[in-house]
């Protein structure tokens, strides 16, 4: 109990930060589950929601910011599902995922370019931005919102793909692509509505998680990017839950040991997390498992 | 042709091109832009070959190159920086604690052998792992040892997350080309051995590899060791070439700009790896360098040109190349005397037979 109450800032900040990663992982793992690809630039485009909502929030108020923000976010991973990995889709595997780092990097340099390389202020967003108590500990409300959120989300994602019937054609495409279109599925709006859906949490996931951090970088992408992928490895890729509990152990991890004072090795504990579970249970905590075809 | 006369060829090639660099070097100013991307280039030819080796020849897509970088440009530093200039550069460490320099030579070998043996033991439980999760776990590694290398703890080595400044560099263009030119023909000579035949056909289809009796796993790891250790030469040389060295240049960015190089030079060609990463450097440092300079042509103010523009620009260049020219320049053919020759004939020959000269040939 001592120990609870004294890590409470900590455990509380890594399950808000956990909830963030957690609407990252899931636009991996669905790309993933369905295209078995790493989109490289997801994390970037996360990064592109959190630039927009700072330029946008200086030229309108903020209700009429965060939808234009979360809207363009949408159009921005459809375009890119349209122009850099549709014409790659019968190609070798490596040349999507190279696309996919060209994306990035075509990303973070526009980025460069349109900020000059500055820190960009993050707009503080009212409510979600308030200081409150909790037991010992005083937070911003976002780290109470963002796994109520996140669960909220996640729950109505696994009730779309379940019982939805765009969510039968996304499962029978992740199942066999070739099959699928055979089956009269138009898989191009499948990938599409997974893209679009993808970069909705991304855009959902940066304004609660700029909304904690000061400013925006250009390389801001990055490391949470890196970081919610690990988070879908862990979990199993192609697994919505499995993305989930592997962000949220990711996240209250990463925050208990910057608490501990070891925050060098924040990120390069994930990694190791990553490993150990890649060496011991390749597929991941809930991943299924893949047999080879001789 | 036969093999006699190709080697010639070749090193006569070799000693033309060692003859230009240095006429090169006594004509121009030593500040011009052609000297950056020369050497830069040469450093960047060579940890894209060792990448090449791994991702094009062998088939496993790695993504640990910067952290193998990292481990060779901070052996180097570490063991060549005098013994009179360590108070200065260690000054919160007190010294440090290694007291004596090696000679140069030994350092870049130390430096590969260093990538070497951490590529061995990262090898170990990694290389089990297949295609994307592969990916994944050495782009992981590349950042754990980032981290290690910026810990307090070991500051008395590495000197924490400052720069290690003071080691001697190089100032001849001659040099990185020396270096990288031996390591790279190493790797040539390596890819057209037996061991490359294996490599090629774990490449092609790993389970009918093991199945003509080639050991996956030892030639994966000699691979991964192999490609490690010229990475770490290639770091070593980076770190001569700034001057300085520190943990936090070496990202996963850095890495997938050498793949980027790979990629436009063909997955699967030296040859390709060596042009791309010349054509790379300098496009990405010098010829699109006007970019980012605001420009006013007879009073109108050209648009969109401003600091950064030149990476916009080039960044979409490198779309295009992955979008529409997959293959890259030399897909996956390597030069040959043969082939250069053939080039230069072609048009001739086309000539000949317009004639309607002799056609038996």
């Amino acid at each position: 109990m001592k120990f609870f109450n004294e890590n409470l800032p900590y455990i509380l900040a890594g399950i808000s930060v956990g909830g963030q990663y957690a609407l990252i992982a899931i636009g991996y793992t669905m790309v993933y589950g369905i295209l078995r690809l790493i989109n490289f630039a997801h994390g970037d485009i996360f990064m592109v929601a959190g630039l927009m909502m700072v330029y946008f929030s200086t030229a309108m108020p903020l209700y009429a910011a965060i939808p234009l923000v979360l809207a363009l976010t949408v159009l921005l991973g459809f375009v890119i599902e349209r122009v850099a990995y549709k014409p790659l889709r019968n190609a070798p595997r490596m040349s999507i995922m190279i696309s996919a780092i060209g994306v990035s990097y075509l990303l973070q340099n526009m980025a460069l370019y349109v900020t000059g390389g500055l820190a960009k202020q993050y707009p503080p967003i009212p409510w979600i931005s308030d200081i409150i108590n909790i037991g010992t500990a005083t937070t911003k409300r976002v780290t109470v919102i963002t796994p109520v959120l996140t669960i909220v989300l996640v729950v109505a994602l696994v009730i779309l793909i379940k019982y939805t019937k765009i969510g039968m054609a996304m499962r029978a495409v992740s199942r066999d692509f070739e099959t699928a279109r055979l089956m009269g599925i138009k898989i191009n709006n499948v990938i599409s509505t997974t893209f679009i859906i993808g970069s909705l949490l991304a855009g959902v996931g940066s304004l609660l998680y700029f909304t904690n951090y000061t400013g925006v970088v250009p390389t801001a992408g990055a490391m949470p990017g890196l970081k919610a992928f690990v988070a879908a490895v862990f979990g199993g890729i192609g697994s919505i839950p499995g993305a989930v509990v592997g962000a949220f152990i990711i996240g209250i991890c990463e925050s208990l040991i910057k608490g501990a004072g070891w925050t060098t090795f924040s990120d390069a504990f994930t990694f190791a997390l990553l490993i150990v579970i890649l060496v011991a249970k390749p597929t991941g905590l809930f991943g299924e498992k893949t047999t080879d075809k001789v | 042709m036969d093999k006699k006369m190709k080697s010639i060829y070749s090193l006569i090639a070799v000693a033309a091109l060692f003859v230009f660099l240095f006429l090169l070097e006594r004509t121009l100013p030593s500040t011009s832009m052609l000297f950056t991307v020369l050497k830069k280039g040469a450093i960047y030819a060579l940890v894209a070959v060792s990448l090449n080796l791994l991702n094009g020849f062998t088939g496993l897509f790695s993504l640990g190159q910067a952290g193998f970088m990292l481990i060779g440009a901070y052996t180097y530093a570490i063991f060549t920086i005098p013994p009179q200039a360590r108070a200065q550069v260690y000054q919160y460490f007190d010294g440090g604690i290694i007291q004596f320099a090696l000679p140069v030579p030994v350092a870049l070998v130390l430096a590969g052998l260093a990538a070497a043996t951490f590529a061995f033991l990262i090898g170990l439980p990694v290389l089990r792992l297949k295609g994307d999760y592969l990916a994944i776990a050495t782009l992981g590694f590349a950042e754990i040892i980032r981290a290690i290398f910026q810990w307090d703890k070991l500051g008395p080595i590495t000197n924490g997350s400052n720069l290690l400044r003071k080691f001697p560099a190089f100032s001849s263009v001659l040099f990185p080309f020396a270096v990288s030119g031996i390591c790279i023909a190493l790797i040539v000579l390596l890819i057209n051995s037996s061991f490359g035949r294996a490599f090629k056909a774990i490449r092609e289809d790993e389970i009918a590899a093991e199945a003509m009796g080639i050991s996956l796993f030892k030639h994966k790891m000699l691979s991964f060791v192999i490609s490690s250790f010229f990475a770490g030469v290639s770091g070593a040389l980076l770190a001569m070439y700034q001057t300085t060295v520190q943990a936090s240049a070496f990202k996963s960015a850095m890495t997938y700009e050498i793949l980027l190089i790979v990629v436009i030079g063909g997955i699967g060609s030296v040859t390709g790896s060596c042009l791309s990463s010349f054509l790379f450097i300098a496009c990405s440092e010098w010829w699109l360098r006007f970019l980012d300079a605001e420009t006013v042509i007879s009073g109108f103010h050209v648009p969109l040109l401003r600091s950064g523009f030149r990476k916009v620009v080039f960044s979409v260049i490198i779309m295009c190349v992955v979008l529409f020219y997959r293959q890259g320049i030399m897909g996956d053919r390597e030069f040959s005397w043969k082939g250069l020759i053939g080039l230069f004939k072609k048009p001739f020959a086309k000539r000949a037979k317009a004639k309607g000269g002799a056609a038996h040939e």
